[in-house]
């Protein structure tokens, strides 16, 4: 036996041990939490005494009785928040998407103070979701808000917008509160990408005398492609489960509420943990269609091979 | 030919000036805002006329919000030492031994950190209420985890696989034991990274809002978002904007400070997954 599998075959044994204390955190606190809400969700358990339910299968879900239909499937205000949140995340994540690059692309330029502009794009990432929230909630204020007044003294509108007060305007300053708070944070990724396209694809280009449009959408893009899926796939999770900006900004408004504002609703306001707890497996549920699509795309690390 | 490229950098200027605005001029705001006073924040104007501290003693003295302050530093240091500590010897052995189970074991763990929150809350409810922690700052140090450790772990492992094998290989021919190995050989090597994915952490923990908002009642026990969120005036109707200005500016500029003082190694974290893939 050679040095080398001998090193091989200890670290193998230790490695258990060393992984041990981590997987057991992160059953406690993972794993045994996900699997009693899923059990939760086929109860009529409340938040008053969690010990005690019936099992009641999928009645949370769907059920037809009394010549009515009940369950978060035929939930008005859940399929309301379904809408919600589907439309959320696209137009939030396409705007961010088409927006990142395009911020790349302009601050890439090299041009003294780049480095300023860097350290100006952390900032929007930096501030505190809930922050960001009460600041563009004070800024819309549809009375007092700086928005209104400076639209008012450009004269693009002629009175006050409301624009949190449950209309679709929420869910457009929901959205546009999102894309600004995330576009930096795509843009950077974008750029670190940018940074690592060989220069002299670039000079080629302009040699022959290509179009710059050109030379993005046959040359930029594709090469940037890996990174852009990976910010997509980030960005579409973080959307899908939005629950902070909405909360602090609308409350509990039928306009904007998503899903994790449905559930946490009624399990924490209303107490039904058995409704809650359905509704945030269904949300699970959507969210672990679209993360194992994604790992199933995902190539095999190359060192994970050698 | 000149003339086109001067005014090619011009633009560039331009929309350089127009983004760094957008980004920027809500904090600006958020600024001039917490200096204004009574009836002076209601005017929507761009700078503070007669700037005034009100806001700020106001904001500390109306409710416990060095208190506040405090947990959220509680919480968020001990999640971050705790994650770091567990992480640490975990990713020592993805990123460096081979044993089966590893790979599947990795992408569950990147699929725990791309869970909906809400999706686990009535489970923790359940363990939080059976060790009597409800509205106990352990309530938040332990649910922290499940976003924390994922995230330290994928991050720390990618970290360890790219350390030299030659050093270890001379420390385990010399008899050191894997304990002396991760903690006198790698962890001294892992410190850039340590701080790096130590300090998104500490940023994830410090910003947590729905745990917070669910495992906490008193405002005693609130972490900051949430005592930000809550802070309400004599009405619904009347929210004390200036308090809530002041108690933004309070709790964001540290975290701007720490984010452009590492700003270089912060970025290098967050594309550190995405560029590799």
């Amino acid at each position: 036996m050679s040095a080398r599998s001998a090193i091989d075959k200890a670290r193998a044994r230790s490695a258990w041990v060393f992984v041990a204390p981590m997987l057991i955190v992160l059953a406690l606190v993972a794993a045994w939490p996900l699997a009693r809400t899923i059990w939760f969700s086929m109860t009529n358990a409340t938040l008053v005494d969690l010990t005690d339910y019936d099992f009641i299968w999928f009645d949370n879900f769907v059920v037809h009785a009394d010549g009515r239909w009940y369950g978060i499937f035929t939930d008005p205000q859940w399929l309301r928040a379904l809408w919600n949140t589907l439309v959320f995340a696209a137009v939030s994540v396409s705007l961010e998407l088409v927006l990142g690059v395009i911020v790349a692309l302009i601050v890439n330029a090299a041009l003294p103070g780049r480095g300023l502009m860097r350290a100006a794009m952390l900032v929007p990432w930096a501030i505190p979701t809930v922050v960001s929230a009460k600041i563009w909630q004070w800024m819309l204020n549809d009375q007092f808000g700086v928005v209104n007044a400076m639209l008012e003294g450009a004269g693009f509108i002629d009175g006050p917008i409301a624009w949190l007060g449950g209309s679709s305007l929420a869910m457009v300053s929901i959205i546009m509160v999102d894309v600004w708070k995330t576009t930096p944070f795509v843009a950077l990724l974008v750029l670190a990408a940018l940074q690592t396209l060989p220069k002299e694809i670039y000079e080629a280009a302009k040699v022959d005398g290509i179009h710059p449009v050109k030379v993005f959408f046959r040359v930029t893009l594709p090469l940037i492609k890996p990174a852009l899926v990976v910010a997509v796939i980030f960005r579409l999770l973080d959307a899908m489960r939005m629950f902070d900006l909405v909360y602090v900004m609308t409350g509990s408004s039928e306009e904007t509420m998503t899903l994790s504002v449905f559930a946490r609703q009624a399990l924490v306001s209303f107490q039904d943990v058995g409704y809650g707890s359905a509704a945030s497996t269904g949300l699970f549920l959507i969210i672990a269609l679209i993360t194992v699509i994604y790992i199933m795309t995902l190539k095999p690390l190359g060192k994970e091979a050698s | 030919m000149k003339g086109k490229a001067a005014l090619k950098t011009g633009g560039l200027v331009a929309l350089w000036i127009v983004v760094a605005l957008f980004l920027l001029f809500p904090f600006y705001y958020a600024v001039v805002s917490s200096f204004r006073e009574g009836s002076a924040i209601f005017e929507a104007s761009l700078w503070p006329a007669n700037p005034t501290f009100a806001n700020y003693e106001a904001v500390m003295t109306d409710q416990p919000f060095a208190t506040n302050i405090l947990n959220s530093l509680i919480v968020a240091v001990s999640v971050v030492a705790l994650s770091l500590g567990l992480a640490t010897f975990a990713s020592y052995a993805f990123g460096r031994a081979k044993f089966k189970g590893r790979r599947l074991l990795l992408y569950t763990i990147l699929g725990v950190s791309m869970f909906p929150q809400v999706a686990v809350l009535s489970g923790l409810f359940e363990i939080v209420r059976l060790f009597g922690l409800y509205n106990n700052l352990l309530s938040l140090v332990f649910s922290y985890m499940i976003f924390t450790l994922p995230f330290t772990v994928w991050v720390l492992t990618s970290f360890m696989r790219d350390l030299p094998v030659e050093i270890e290989e001379a420390a385990i021919m010399d008899g050191a034991s894997s304990w002396t190995i991760v903690t006198k050989v790698f962890l001294p090597l892992l410190a850039p990274a340590l701080v790096t994915t130590g300090l998104l952490a500490f940023i994830a923990a410090w910003n947590e809002f729905l745990f917070a908002l669910s495992f906490t009642l008193t405002n005693e026990q609130r972490t900051v978002p949430v005592a930000i969120a809550l802070i309400t005036g004599a009405s619904q109707y009347e929210l004390p904007w200036g308090n809530i200005m002041a108690a933004s500016v309070i709790v964001t500029v540290p975290l701007i400070v720490l984010v452009l003082f590492f700003q270089k190694k912060l970025v290098a974290g967050l594309t550190a997954g995405a560029v590799k893939g």
